[in-house]
C-alpha cells in the first residue's frame, strides 16, 4: 500500500525531469536568497542558469554543518521570518546548536514524507501509533507526530523515557505502531519481560526506528522480542528530520523520498560523485524546500545507493542502512554527539582542556557514555568534595550541552592511551 | 602548628598507591603520617614529610597530579577526652573540619593529629593554648622532621 501512488512508483526517468525541474527552481531561489550561498556560486562563478540538468549539479559546492555554524542562527534561511513557522535544532560539533527553520509549506512537506514513510511501515487509519521519540527542539518526536496525524491514525505522543508508563499506556491504549530508536524498543522489550508482560499480549504489530545505527541481527532480536515488524527511518534535522528515507516491508534499504530530497554518493576524501551501487557518504539536495534549503548538504552518513526494482513495486531509489559515518559523530541513545561538543565543556573548565577519553558501551540495550578525564594539577584538590563537585559540573554542563547523561570519571594524568601522541579520543564497545 | 601536606590523586585502580609509594622509596622519601580518602571512582592519597617542597617536585616529575596544602597539627594526650575538647573549641567558634586524621607519635604515649579547616589561621589561634600546655613535656624528635 502507497500513501502517493503516483510519486512512489513513478518511472525513473520522469522522476529525473521532476528533480530536474525542481533542483532549477531550488537553486534560483537560494541564490536571491542567502547571500551565503549566492557567495559561494559567485565563487565558483556559477550562475542558476548554469544549472539546467540534474548533471549539473556536481557543479555547486556542498554545504555542511561548519556552514550552518558560521551563519547561526538564521543566516540560511531562504525567506523573512514572518514565513517561518517552526524551529528546530540538532547538536553542532561545538557549542552553537544546528538551526533549521520551516515554512508552512515546509511542515506539509515533512508530514507527507512522513505520512509515506508510515503507510510504507503498515501504518494506517486504524493504527493507534505510539511516539516514543522525543519531543521538543529534536525533529523525532514532532516528524512522527504529524506524519502519523496525516495518515488519520491516533497519536499517542508520549515523548521519550520512562519505560514502565511507556508498557502500562501500550496495554491500556491498545497501541499497534511504536516508534522509538531500536535500542530503546529492545529496552522495552527487556522491561517487558522484566515486568512478566508478554508482548504477545499487547495489540503491538509495527515498530518504526530510527535515529540511530542498528544491524539486522538487532532487528531479528526486536521483532522475536516484541512480536512486531519492523522497518527502519531515516533522516536528519538539517535535511528536514525524519522521513527522509524509509523502509518498506522487504526490509531491503530505505526508499529516498527523492522527489523531495536528490541523493548523491561521494567520496568522502575527495568529494568525486560516485556510480550507484558504490559504498560512500550520502549527500543531499533539498529541491522543495522553502524555509532553509540545503544544496549538495553532505550527511557524513555513508551508504550504498541501489536502483534495482523493489519487492514493493516502490521505483523510489533505496539507500542502504546507514552503514559509518565519515567523521567522528557518535549517537548516544539516538542523540548526535560530537568528541569536539565535549572538548568545549573542558575547555571551560581551566586555561587548557585536560585530556580525556569517551568510553561508549551499551548496558542492557541502553547506551552509555563515559567521560574519562585526566586530572590536571590545576584541577586537583586535597579535599574529595571539591573533586566531586568538579565532576557534578562537569556532568551537568555536559548534559546540558549534548542533550544525553554522561558519566564522568576523573582519572590520573598521563593514564589515558595516546597514540603517536595524539590522544584516542573515542572508545566504542558497542556490538550493533 | 601550621605544616604542609602532600596530596596525590589516586585513581581507582590495582597498584596505584604502589605506584606514589615507589617513586617515594625511590626517592628515599621517608612519611611520616599518611591517610587516603575514597570515593567510589578515585582517592586521594595525603602525606606528611620533611621538605614537602622537594617531595612536591619528586612526585610531579614522576607524572602524578600532585598538590601542597598547609594544614594544622597537634599534639594530644593519649587520654579520653583530649580530643573532644579541641574539637569542641572549634565547632563552638563555627569552624569547619575538611578532614583529619590521627597517627601515634614516635617513643611517646602522645599523639598527633592532621587538621584541615577552612580557617586556618582563627584555628591555631584557638588551639594555640592547648599547645603552650603541651610543650612543657617537650618531645624529641630527629632534627629533619616537624617534629
Amino acid at each position: 500500500m502507497y500513501w502517493d501512488n503516483t510519486i512512489e512508483t513513478m518511472e525513473h526517468e520522469q522522476m529525473q525531469q521532476l528533480q530536474a525541474k525542481r533542483l532549477r527552481d531550488v537553486v534560483e531561489h537560494i541564490y536571491r536568497q542567502v547571500p551565503f550561498y549566492r557567495t559561494r556560486m559567485q565563487q565558483e562563478g556559477l550562475l542558476p542558469q548554469d544549472i539546467a540538468t540534474l548533471a549539473d549539479i556536481s557543479k555547486l559546492p556542498f554545504m555542511t554543518k561548519q556552514d550552518m555554524r558560521d551563519n547561526y542562527p538564521y543566516g540560511l534561511f531562504a525567506v523573512p521570518p514572518s514565513e517561518i513557522v517552526r524551529i528546530h535544532a540538532s547538536s553542532g560539533t561545538t557549542g552553537k546548536a544546528t538551526v533549521v527553520g520551516y515554512t508552512k509549506r515546509d511542515l506539509g512537506i515533512w508530514s507527507e514524507v512522513m505520512a509515506r514513510s508510515l503507510t510504507a511501515a503498515g501504518v494506517t487509519k486504524q493504527s493507534f501509533v505510539q511516539i516514543a521519540y522525543g519531543y521538543g527542539l529534536f525533529t523525532g518526536g514532532l516528524g512522527l507526530h504529524y506524519g502519523a496525524e496525516m495518515v488519520g491514525a491516533s497519536v499517542i505522543p508520549v515523548s521519550s523515557g520512562n519505560t514502565a508508563r511507556q508498557i502500562s499506556l501500550m496495554r491500556d491504549f491498545g497501541t499497534t505502531a511504536l516508534a522509538c530508536t531500536p535500542s530503546y524498543a529492545l529496552h522495552i522489550a527487556e522491561t517487558m519481560c522484566e515486568l512478566g508482560i508478554d508482548p504477545k499480549d499487547t495489540a503491538l504489530k509495527v515498530g518504526i526506528l530510527g535515529a540511530e545505527p542498528w544491524s539486522d541481527k538487532m532487528r531479528r532480536e526486536i521483532e522475536t522480542q516484541l512480536n512486531i515488524k519492523t522497518t527502519d527511518i531515516y533522516g536528519l534535522s538539517e535535511i528536514i528530520g525524519p522521513g527522509v528515507a524509509c523502509e518498506c516491508h522487504e526490509q531491503q534499504g530505505l526508499h529516498i523520498n527523492e522527489d523531495h530530497f536528490y541523493p548523491e554518493i561521494i567520496d568522502p576524501e575527495t568529494g568525486q560523485v560516485l556510480a550507484d551501487g558504490q559504498k560512500g557518504e550520502l549527500v543531499l539536495t533539498t529541491i522543495t524546500k522553502e524555509g532553509m534549503p540545503m544544496i549538495r548538504y553532505r550527511t557524513r552518513d555513508l551508504t550504498v545507493l541501489n536502483r534495482s526494482t523493489c519487492g514493493c513495486g516502490r521505483k523510489l531509489v533505496r539507500m542502504s542502512k546507514v552503514l559509518g559515518r565519515s567523521d567522528d559523530m557518535l549517537i548516544i541513545r539516538g542523540v548526535n554527539v560530537f568528541p569536539s561538543q565535549i572538548e568545549s565543556v573542558l575547555l571551560g573548565l581551566g586555561e587548557t582542556s585536560p585530556h580525556y577519553q569517551l568510553i561508549v558501551d551499551r548496558q542492557g540495550h541502553l547506551d552509555t557514555l563515559t567521560v574519562m578525564v585526566e586530572v590536571s594539577e590545576t584541577m586537583f584538590s586535597d579535599e574529595v568534595r571539591r573533586l566531586e563537585m568538579l565532576e557534578k559540573k562537569i556532568q551537568t554542563e555536559l548534559a546540558s550541552v549534548l542533550k544525553v547523561t554522561a558519566k564522568v570519571r576523573l582519572v590520573a594524568a598521563k593514564t589515558l592511551e595516546r597514540s603517536e601522541g595524539k590522544a584516542k579520543r573515542v572508545i566504542d564497545n558497542r556490538e550493533i | 602548628m601550621i605544616i604542609q601536606q602532600i596530596s596525590v590523586f589516586l585513581e581507582n585502580r590495582t597498584g596505584t598507591l604502589a605506584e606514589v609509594l615507589a617513586t617515594l622509596l625511590e626517592n628515599n622519601i621517608n612519611v611520616r603520617a599518611m591517610s587516603v580518602a575514597e570515593t567510589a571512582d578515585f582517592g586521594i592519597l595525603r602525606f606528611i614529610v620533611n621538605r614537602p617542597e622537594e617531595v612536591e617536585q619528586v612526585l610531579r616529575k614522576a607524572q602524578f597530579a600532585v598538590k601542597i596544602t598547609p594544614v594544622l597539627t597537634m599534639i594530644l594526650d593519649d587520654s579520653p577526652g583530649s580530643l573532644l575538647e579541641r574539637i569542641q573549641a572549634l565547632s563552638g567558634a563555627g569552624i569547619n573540619i575538611e578532614y583529619f586524621y590521627a597517627f601515634a607519635v614516635v617513643g611517646t604515649e602522645k599523639a598527633r593529629i592532621v587538621l584541615k579547616v577552612d580557617d586556618l589561621e582563627h584555628t591555631q589561634q584557638l588551639i594555640g593554648k592547648y599547645e603552650e600546655g603541651q610543650r612543657q613535656g617537650e618531645i624529641e624528635e630527629t632534627a629533619d622532621f616537624y617534629w
